[in-house]
């Protein structure tokens, strides 16, 4: 039977499924779901195929949608997903991650939560907002937000998250104590001697090498990174690239020494493509060297950027790459950024994509 | 859960984003309940999940929700009189 890829896309104004043909060549839209919610992370459980889609909408507050058909039907909940009485309440979910056997919620402000039913209740990881550095964690431009995590792929106690702005952390206790994992990265906003801070750091995005645990990829708002020790130490890999700045990071699905990147032009010049030229960035050598990937994408007058969750990789072979754009298009490649094709445009701000693989 | 048996019985009147998310609410409702508290207790027992649409962690009424009782603006604990009819209503917001 044939594998066709389906593109999960989070909107400002809902999620939106997009079915592929076996070639991944003809695109099918469909949302906007979730009541057109503001919508920052749209995931699949490879598992169940279930979708969830966390967001937060003004007036209603917090809370993670599920489908288990596809998008035909929707649920939500929010149950559980709150700070203790007199806190700041809970004003969205970034991020929804599933893992070591559980879902997991991450939030703005941020914290971490875990859900043990599939979505149903949430509970709250109260070990991180005990870490000393707590009360220094300051919002970025998307606010106090924690917006990755990553759990371990063989060891469920295990799991980094990253908050922007409090750096990364790490738990080999589920939860319950959290060590910052920063060392090595820059932050160009403090006094000259305090760059290399413990916490404090704005991660915009991180991702796990496939097959090594222990390799992760940073893109900050202060440079690109790769540790080869499980984010104890950080060495800078932004040697090569047109900034030291984007959003998005994906790896490749098998390969760990290949990393996909969009810098922007610069935090203050507008955090668009540079020269106004879009391309991916590549390298297939861990960070050492890059290429840019340009072949489909547009090449004048090109002002968009891409937000930190909306680029995403497909597991076929070749694998598929994909990154939507806060103007609403949706760019796909079948050949690992080889070439190009934009398979959606005039959708609203695109803050998410992934994908998910189904029989059909 | 609402301990309300002698309270008073008011008519609620919910915007309609509000009844999209819970399949089969309706915009108006008729339940007994002494403060706007409460029927925020008596609604989420109908429909589980409601309260926390409309009221935070706080706990307060959430920023952009406003409730209005005999024409004010209410919180959690404005007290609800007989045959009294509440709105709920969404703020002017969104972007």
């Amino acid at each position: 039977m044939a594998r066709k890829v389906v593109i999960l896309a989070g909107t400002k104004k809902g999620a939106f499924i997009l079915e592929g043909d076996a070639l991944r060549r003809a695109w099918e839209l469909r949302g906007p779901f979730c009541d057109a919610w503001p919508i920052n992370h749209v995931i699949a459980d490879a598992a169940s195929g279930a979708i969830y889609a966390g967001g937060g909408n003004e007036w209603f507050g917090p809370a993670v949608w599920k489908s288990s058909d596809l998008g035909k039907s929707w649920s939500h909940s929010s149950e559980g997903l709150a700070y203790a009485e007199g806190q700041d309440p809970i004003k969205s979910v970034w991020c929804v991650t599933r893992g070591n056997g559980s879902l997991y919620a991450g939030v703005e402000p941020a914290g971490l939560f875990r859900s043990d039913d599939a979505g149903e209740t949430w509970s709250h990881i109260e070990g991180l907002q005990k870490h000393p550095s707590r009360k220094d964690w300051m919002p970025g431009g998307g606010g106090l937000i924690l917006h990755s995590v990553i759990p371990h792929p063989d060891d469920d106690k295990q799991l980094w998250v990253a908050v922007s702005t409090g750096g990364m952390f790490h738990t080999g206790d589920s939860g319950k104590t959290w060590e910052p994992r920063n060392k090595g990265v820059r932050n160009d906003y403090l006094p000259e001697d305090q760059r290399y801070a413990e916490t404090g750091q704005c991660v915009h995005s991180v991702v796990m090498a496939p097959g090594m645990p222990d390799r992760l990829y940073q893109q900050n708002h202060c440079g690109m990174y790769r540790s080869d020790d499980g984010g104890r130490s950080w060495e800078s890999i932004e040697k090569g690239l047109p900034s030291t700045f984007g959003f998005p990071s994906a790896a490749h699905p098998r390969d760990p020494e290949t990393l996909y990147l969009i810098p922007l032009n610069g935090d203050v010049l507008g955090r668009y493509v540079p020269d106004g030229k879009a391309a991916v960035w590549r390298t297939r050598d861990a960070g050492r060297s890059w290429e840019a990937l340009r072949k489909g994408l547009p090449q004048e007058n090109v002002f968009f950027g891409v937000l930190r969750q909306a680029m995403a990789t497909d597991p076929l072979e070749p694998h598929g790459l994909y990154f939507g754009t806060n103007t609403g298009a949706l760019f796909a490649s079948a050949d690992e950024g080889e070439s190009w094709r934009c398979i959606a445009e005039h959708m609203p701000v695109i803050t998410s994509i992934e994908t998910l693989v189904v029989d059909g | 859960m609402p301990n309300d048996t002698a309270a008073p019985t008011v008519t609620v009147v919910l915007p309609g984003a509000l009844v999209s998310l819970f399949p089969g609410s309706v915009g108006e409702v008729e339940l007994t309940a002494s403060t706007v508290g409460h029927m925020l207790d008596a609604l989420d027992s109908r429909w589980p999940g409601m309260r926390d649409r409309l009221r935070d962690s706080t706990p307060q009424i959430r920023r952009n929700i406003n409730v209005f009782v005999e024409g004010r603006r209410a919180a959690l604990e404005t007290p609800l009189t007989p045959g009294g009819k509440v709105y709920v209503l969404t703020a002017m917001s969104g972007g």
